[in-house]
């Protein structure tokens, strides 16, 4: 792999605001030209990550690094980075020219110059001619083009995304999407992105960095984060999946037999991972990847009735009841695919389509462990 | 067949409904303006109002000695005006941007003395500007003059009275507009390379220019005409549009005088605020419309 420049480094960060830990020793490379995406749902700490990189919120502690240097004491505007905000905070006063020239004209930067990188920027956004229009007079979609052309006009070496594209509707959304990719590559520049929605994230990111209450739980490419979650809350947040609370009951090679509370089934083992013996883990399958049958297979015994089909356009989803009241979810892309409803059906799969996560309860005991080991 | 549909007669609920409305502004609003726009082309024959139409009021109020008084008035108007605004300004700046608790505190501590009567209040600055008040007290006693001066009874004072008045009038529109302003336009323009001094200057000003010319309004109008703080605070030896007119009321019994002289000030509000409105104001902005 190429050797990556760093261009933020976030070391051991925290915020508190009042009562409320809200970042939790957060330790982040971002590297330079990358496209990295802050996801995770609302008060998990991503937009305030955001904030103290662009320079709105100083952390509690730990130092941010911008380009090699500390920034958390400096101004917004002493900091390479530019910041595209959440409600587009366009200024009214203004027509777009001059909401788009406001960062060159506070750097005094000379006329011509201005007018000429000003049309650049519309030009680039798609939004030439507009200059004379005011803010109110332009749609969703256009305020958005202005609000990045204004960011991107002081030629940041990282640009941040506050939910930029959470007003628009959903077609928009999706055109915005594939349009702030390609100019993200077009640019080369760093995009730092937060939002809510994983959909948008897998679409875009580079990597991926999973928030949950103010802790990193993940942070890897899509594909990764999609098929081999490290947390529970990782695997559930990020699409649909099937989480079992299992125990590991052996291992030979790389297949790892996993006790279900009803029923067994078998797994597979990470190499170089660990495990006590009868340790609890979460076993989680995608809805995709879960298979039936009418007989039974080796090594799996999992029985359930198939209770409802719900059809959503591309595909169709089964839910299944297993023994202990859990549903389980099957998709398939075809209506012949999925099992009829009212079906006793035994549930198995692929032995590498399932991903063993070490459950939390086995970190909490670890961190006693080592706090009473430590001596502290 | 025939239709047979019925149109519902709305008269009566029409009426009922706007019918207190339209009263109110009749009796309160229009009857007393139109009465005094009536009076005003009124004459006089030295003790009671006669119906005998004429312009001569209005001529009237060019005239040598009104044109001081107008002078003095607009003078000490002006003045209050300004000093509203710089006063006032960083202190609804300083309102809006505080904590909910803070908030709420100040807006305790500005209208609290605004609900008093404005006479006692003034009446206390007597206690505290006069010859023997607390002011020249201390500083006889310091030391730093050694006979009492003369504070009270002055332009200053009338200025200062008038200032302390009114400033909840520009207050109170100012936060309004201060408090209306999104934040992200500030944290943007700090992002853009703006300092907090330009961000003022480019962003928050202009976006609170319709609450300082609310303000403005709401001041430089009424200090034409509170005949009362310059009673007190002046002593009243400085004249100003109001005192005039209050004479021609009370002592000159010369009502159409009056009644020209005051439509001279509501004809004043309307050139401002066309002016506003002309040179792009919202007037919703104004918190009147």
């Amino acid at each position: 792999m190429e050797e990556r420049r760093a261009i933020v480094e976030i070391k051991n960060v925290n915020k508190i605001f009042g009562e409320n830990h809200v970042v939790h020793d957060l330790d982040l490379t971002i590297y330079e030209g990358e496209f990295l995406t802050m996801l995770g749902p609302s008060g998990c700490g991503k937009t305030t990550i955001l904030r103290m990189i662009g320079g709105f919120e100083e952390p509690s502690g730990g130092q941010i690094l911008v380009e090699g240097e500390r920034v958390e004491e400096k101004e917004p505007f002493e900091r390479n980075v530019n910041t595209v905000f959440q409600s587009y905070a366009l200024f009214p006063h203004m027509d777009i020219f001059n909401n788009v020239a406001y960062g060159l004209k506070m750097k005094k930067v000379k006329k011509e110059e201005i007018s000429r990188r000003v049309k650049e920027m519309l030009a680039l956004v798609q939004l030439n001619g507009f200059e004379k229009r005011y803010p109110s007079q332009l749609s969703g979609g256009q305020k958005q083009r202005v609000a990045i052309a204004r960011a991107l006009i002081n030629r940041p070496k990282v640009l941040l995304l506050d939910e930029p594209l959470g007003a628009l509707d959903l077609k928009l959304r999706k055109e915005m999407q594939l349009e702030l990719k390609n100019l993200q590559k077009k640019l080369g520049i760093t995009f730092v992105y937060v939002t809510h929605d994983q959909e948008e994230a897998l679409a875009m990111s580079d990597r991926i960095a999973v928030m949950n209450q103010g802790y990193l739980d993940q942070l890897d490419t899509p594909e990764k984060v999609y098929e081999k979650p490290v947390t529970r809350f990782v695997a559930d947040f990020i699409g649909e999946s099937n989480i079992f609370e299992a125990t590991m009951s052996e291992i030979t090679g790389n297949t790892a037999s996993i006790g279900l509370e009803v029923g067994y089934a078998l797994g597979l083992a990470e190499e170089g991972v660990t495990y006590a013996p009868s340790e609890m883990v979460y076993a989680c399958v995608r809805p995709e990847k879960v298979l039936f049958s009418q007989e039974t297979i080796e090594g799996f015994n999992i029985k359930g009735v198939v209770r409802e089909q719900i059809y959503v356009g591309n595909i169709i989803k089964s839910n299944v009841i297993i023994a202990n009241g859990q549903t389980v979810k099957i998709s398939r892309l075809d209506i012949d695919e999925v099992p009829k409803v009212g079906e006793r059906i035994n549930l198995y799969w692929n032995s590498d389509d399932v991903v063993i996560m070490k459950s939390r309860g086995y970190q909490i005991r670890s961190v006693i462990e080592n706090a009473s080991l430590g001596g502290n | 067949m025939k239709k047979n549909y019925k149109a519902r007669n709305k008269t009566i609920p029409l009426l009922t409904t706007v019918s207190p409305v339209a009263v109110w502004l009749i009796l309160l609003v229009a009857a007393p303006l139109l009465y005094v726009l009536f009076l005003s082309f009124l004459s006089t024959d030295g003790y009671n109002v006669v119906f005998r139409f004429t312009f001569d009021n209005y001529k009237n109020l060019i005239n040598p000695t009104y044109m001081e008084i107008y002078a003095n008035s607009f003078l000490i108007a002006f003045f209050t005006t300004l000093i509203c605004i710089l006063a006032g300004y960083p202190f609804a700046y300083h309102m809006a941007l505080a904590g909910k608790k803070k908030k709420a505190v100040m807006m305790v501590m500005l209208m609290v003395p605004f609900w008093t009567n404005s006479l006692i209040r003034l009446n206390g600055w007597k206690t505290i500007l006069g010859k023997t008040g607390f002011v020249n007290t201390l500083l006889l006693n310091l030391e730093m003059i050694h006979e009492p001066v003369e504070i009270l009874y002055t332009r200053g004072a009338v200025l200062l009275g008038m200032v302390y008045t009114l400033i909840p009038y520009m207050i109170l529109p100012l936060f309004a507009s201060i408090d209306k302003l999104d934040r992200s336009l500030l944290e943007a323009s700090n992002d853009l390379g703006a300092n907090k001094v330009k961000t003022f200057l480019h962003v928050t000003l202009p976006l609170t220019f319709a609450g300082i010319f609310s303000g403005s309004i709401m001041i430089f109008i009424p200090s034409l005409g509170y005949f009362f703080v310059s009673d007190i605070m002046g002593g009243g030896k400085s004249q100003l549009i109001g005192n005039l007119i209050e004479t021609q009321f009370k002592a000159a019994n010369n009502w159409p005088l009056g009644a020209s002289l005051s439509m001279m000030l509501i004809f004043l509000i309307l050139i401002m605020v066309t002016v506003y409105k002309k040179s792009g104001g919202n007037m919703e902005d104004l918190g009147v419309m």
